[in-house]
């Protein structure tokens, strides 16, 4: 089974890599190899521009020097029109890398008598691809002859003989044609090559301009059959193999703060997946800025690359305003790691807005992309288009492990669980920010809607736009439900000045325990005196008696002793007393 | 047939080109090898130049296989090729030369029976 598919594989087309941006992608590596390739489209859509590309590319990126042969533009004029988009001409040709040749066509000088053939083109363009080796021609466009010679006949039959001629010869060539009224050409150029046809458009719909891409036919290989917006910048052409993204991307187990702490907290208290879709919406002056703000300076300190597309405000006052809430972030686009893309959304359609939004994100290598707001792109009820949009940029981003964050203005009016752009089923994490209207008075409050893969806080939390940026409030929770604002703080107030009031009747409840205490004590004190001065009174009461005890048995003795008693009788006496 | 061709054209030029400043005509045409268009586009152009141009005229015969590099020159695409170098302005006659008329229009001559 390997051996087969090596097999197959080696079979396979060669292919010539255009070096053009995304083309080799949706081609499965550039146009086929040694073969004529026509490339048709209306005027001004960009054909000639393509095959240049194709030629300077191949002469500077993948050594094969090219030949470009116009029956229109003179090599002067092409020079300086490719000059805008960074091509050189002059120097690929001093150094034997391309050739000009521009074949002048004038029909009031030309007669035609009898039999004639184009050998001498052949011979030109022999000759030219010989003294560079080249193995990329272009012909630009060779529908001019069709103007210029008035015998069809003999045109065409040399034409079919010129592209079997080039294949001969293995050169990859590029054919440019104008578009028909009902042909692919207007001289029907597609009967001679046939094996690779792209198409270019250029298209105008309410008034914005998309250029799209369609290959036709591409014999031998598999392509992408979509129509892909492409874009023709300074850098040349590029085109945006968007659909051919899936859902195969690599997701992260990593979290990024959100560059709000409390908001961190309501998200496992580590803030959002890395590579995830978080949108913030929510009704105007909310505070949905001024979130994506956050986000963009806690990624600048923690030293990530973050691009700021913004669709509403010029980017100065995008910065002037976040100084406002203490966010500068003035220092981070002056060390590079910020970019602003501002444009308005009606500048291009659909389409072009994801060209430039992957070009800028190919160009930039972000870790992080904010669009602020995509709300904007609603400009007509285009929903489902303006939905596959914002699809291929979740695609895109993610494929490329960029964390994505989306504003949305949700008019007051509809439900606010429903973003207009209609992606909510995209998002990963969504934080929901709204007014509460109570007591004459409106409120921001926030909550985490939604957020895939995190057991995130199902709190609505009161959050304040303060001069060091955003705060949380801490979640009221109390028998009054949610409360914001001067109600909040009222009903904080109230609960403090119940708490006081029972504090301090604990306070005299302690009190009069001690009092009671002292007073038992002193009654204990007191009797105990009262006893102590009884007893010792007893005492000297029974010393007392005692006394006259001894004293009267004293004076028994002595009676007796002075009346000379019996011995026996003093002898009682005396045990008595001494008992 | 080819080396009488090809000895004829050499002559032709060599012959005329000795005068090449005198001459009211200075024709170039076009070839590719000796093709039989070639020749007979040759062949007409000679007899045309006979008849019509009195001897004043130089004819130089290019073929591209030789010199590949000559035909940009001339924004030759097609041959065979005549190019009216002088008098100017330059003018181009495409194909085999077989109709006479049309090759008198294209140098901007009247034929000499209807002077």
């Amino acid at each position: 089974m390997k051996k087969l598919n090596h097999e197959l594989s080696s079979k396979k087309l060669p292919k010539s890599p255009t070096g053009i941006q995304g083309f080799d992608e949706i081609t499965g590596g550039g146009l086929p190899k040694g073969r004529p390739i026509l490339v048709c489209g209306g005027a001004g859509c960009g054909k000639t521009l393509f095959a240049i590309e194709f030629l300077v590319r191949g002469a500077t990126e993948f050594n094969e020097p090219g030949v470009f042969m116009s029956f229109e533009e003179t090599n002067e004029e092409l020079t300086v029109n490719v000059a805008s988009l960074g091509f050189d001409l002059e120097d690929l040709i001093r150094r034997k890398k391309l050739i000009l040749d521009h074949v002048h066509i004038e029909r009031s000088e030309i007669e035609e008598t009898g039999e004639y053939d184009l050998e001498a083109l052949f011979i030109r363009l022999g000759y030219a691809i010989d003294s560079i080796g080249a193995k990329r021609v272009v012909l630009d466009t060779i529908e001019s002859l069709f103007a210029g010679l008035p015998n069809q006949l003999i045109l065409r039959a040399e034409l079919r003989r010129l592209f079997r001629w080039l294949k001969d010869k293995g050169v990859t060539a590029i054919i440019t044609g104008e578009k028909g009224d009902e042909k692919l050409t207007r001289q029907g150029l597609e009967e001679y090559v046939s094996d690779c046809v792209i198409m270019l458009d250029h298209r105008v719909n309410e008034q914005t301009s998309t250029r799209r891409l369609r290959i036709v036919k591409y014999r031998g290989s598999m392509h992408g059959t979509n129509e892909y917006p492409f874009l023709i910048d300074e850098t040349g052409f590029s085109v945006l193999p968007v659909t051919s993204l899936g859902l195969k991307h690599i997701v992260s187990n990593e979290r990024v703060s959100s560059g709000i702490l409390a908001l961190d907290k309501m998200l496992e208290g580590k803030g959002y997946y890395r590579g995830s879709t978080v949108l913030v919406s929510g009704t105007a002056g909310v505070g949905k800025t001024s979130i994506a703000a956050h986000f963009a300076e806690a990624a600048c300190k923690r030293g990530e690359r973050v691009l700021y597309f913004c669709f509403e405000e010029s980017p100065n006052q995008l910065i002037r305003n976040m100084l406002s809430i203490g966010i500068d972030l003035e220092p981070w686009v002056e060390k590079g790691v910020l970019l602003f893309h501002a444009t308005r959304p009606t500048l291009y359609g659909l389409e072009m807005h994801l060209a430039v939004t992957h070009k800028a994100v190919n160009a930039f290598k972000p870790d992080i992309v904010i669009l602020d707001p995509i709300n904007t792109f609603v400009i007509s009820d285009k929903e489902f288009e303006i939905k596959t949009m914002l699809m291929r940029i979740v695609d895109f981003l993610k494929a490329s492990q960029i964390t994505a964050l989306f504003t949305s203005l949700t008019s007051s009016e509809g439900s606010l669980e429903s973003s207009e752009a209609g992606i909510s089923s995209l998002i990963d994490t969504w934080i929901l920010l709204r007014d509460i209207e109570l007591s004459g008075e409106r409120n921001r409050g926030m909550y985490v809607l939604k957020s895939r893969g995190m057991a995130n806080s199902n709190q609505i939390r009161e959050f304040m736009l303060t001069d060091h940026g955003v705060e949380l409030r801490e979640a009221y929770i109390g028998s009054k439900g949610v409360l914001t604002g001067s109600a909040r703080i009222a009903q904080e107030a109230k609960e403090s000045a119940e708490l006081l009031i029972r504090k301090k009747d604990i306070e005299r409840k302690k009190r009069e325990i001690e009092q009671k205490r002292n007073t038992l004590n002193a009654q204990v004190s007191a009797l105990h005196f009262k006893f102590e001065s009884e007893e010792s009174e007893a005492i000297k009461m029974i010393e007392i008696e005692q006394d006259q005890i001894k004293r009267l048995n004293q004076d028994k003795l002595e009676m007796a002793e002075s009346r000379h008693a019996d011995s026996e009788n003093i002898k009682s006496i005396n045990a008595k007393k001494t008992k | 047939m080819t080396i009488k061709k090809e000895n004829s054209a050499k002559k032709i030029r060599v012959e005329k080109q000795v005068e090449t400043t005198n001459d009211l005509w200075v024709l170039r045409l076009y070839v590719a090898g000796q093709t039989p268009k070639a020749l007979t586009a040759f062949t007409n152009l000679k007899k045309i130049c006979e008849e019509q141009l009195n001897g004043e005229y130089s004819i130089e015969v290019i073929d591209l296989l030789r010199n590949p590099q000559l035909g940009a020159d001339d924004q030759i695409f097609a041959l065979p090729t005549l190019v009216r170098k002088l008098p100017v302005p330059v003018r181009k006659i495409i194909g085999d030369l077989s109709n006479t008329e049309r090759v008198l229009v294209g140098l901007d001559l009247l034929p000499v029976n209807n002077l």
